[in-house]
């Protein structure tokens, strides 16, 4: 009945992501023994970020999904969690630690 | 399959108040991804509390860092992305009504899922024989690679280790409850209750397998691997 309306990932793809992120752990790992200051950081973050990218629209079928709300549900959150981040650190940050 | 036949024969899964499979698939996907933010916003928290200390005792979290044995952290890394792929491979057997497939994508998720919490107790166990548990007999007395003479302060690395424990713990509470949810799929499907028309309980647990390996994603590059070098 419904086999057309679902987008079926080929096995090729997964396989292809999953490589990838196995190879982005090691990459992470190797780039945390290269001192780069307080760039260390934003390097793993980033790369966890895509690696999370990849999981969320490839494994969790976010990029084929047909429900309209989805996208907007998880950009709400990502939002809602930058400004938790964000504010909190920004106060955190520029405030004498007692 | 036309409308007006499918409304004459429709799916025995099919809940009355859905127009058809696809609309009730829709619903539940966007609804398993309601109750997915809400678990964003409480690992969010931790995050939160782990940056603001991250950031106010950097050396005492990276001589505590260091203490955690990263090799067994990047294994348990793999582990759990490799459950990953085969959690995607068993929903991509759902979907297309691979029933014989589907449980054997799932008994290997469950195995990876197993590993995954048998290193973690293992490196909890470390971690117990080291004295680095939060509390009473709570001692650090590693250096900081590279700076010798700097005297990691006890509060402040134990405040690594309360956070460390937090997150990996609620982290591995939600591995207990997924390997909890596999058992479900896999008996269910073991009666054959899946098919290409209905997968909807595999699909929505599938997310919420993936979702918990994301938060690991940012787990171990904040908690193994603050300063290496």
């Amino acid at each position: 009945m419904s086999e057309n309306q679902h987008h079926i990932v080929p096995v090729w793809l997964y396989s292809l992501i999953g490589g990838t992120l196995l190879v982005l752990t090691y990459v992470t790992y190797k780039v945390s023994l290269i001192d780069l200051g307080s760039f260390n950081t934003i390097v793993a973050l980033g790369i966890a970020t895509f690696k999370a990218t990849l999981v969320v629209l490839i494994f969790m079928h976010v990029k084929y999904t047909h429900e309209k709300m989805t996208k907007p549900v998880i950009a709400s959150a990502i939002f809602f969690l930058i400004l938790l981040l964000t504010l909190s650190l920004a106060d955190y940050g520029t405030r004498a630690w007692s | 399959m036309s409308d007006s036949h499918a409304a004459t024969a429709h799916h025995p899964e099919l809940r009355h108040h859905f127009g058809d499979m696809e609309q009730q698939q829709n619903a539940a996907s966007l609804g398993m991804w309601l109750f997915l933010v809400t678990e964003i916003m409480f690992f969010g928290g931790m995050f939160c509390a782990y940056l603001i200390y991250r950031l106010k005792y950097f050396n005492d979290f990276a001589a505590a860092s260091q203490s955690i044995n990263v090799v067994w952290g990047a294994i348990n890394t793999a582990v759990l992305l490799v459950s990953s792929w085969t959690m995607a491979m068993a929903v991509r057997c759902a979907q297309l009504g691979k029933r014989n497939l589907l449980i054997i994508f799932l008994i290997f998720t469950m195995i990876f899922g197993a590993t995954f919490l048998g290193v973690k107790a293992k490196e909890y166990h470390d971690k117990y024989v080291e004295h680095h548990v939060p509390g009473p007999s709570y001692e650090f007395k590693d250096k900081l690679l590279g700076h010798s003479d700097y005297v990691p302060d006890q509060g402040h690395t134990q405040m690594f280790f309360s956070i460390y424990f937090a997150m990996t713990g609620m982290h591995a509470l939600h591995m207990v409850i997924g390997l909890g949810l596999m058992t479900y799929l896999l008996l269910t499907a073991w009666r054959g209750k899946y098919s290409s028309a209905y997968y909807t309980p595999v699909e929505n647990i599938g997310l919420y397998w993936h979702f918990v390996d994301v938060v690991w994603i940012y787990l171990f590059p904040l908690l193994y691997l603050i300063s290496r070098k």
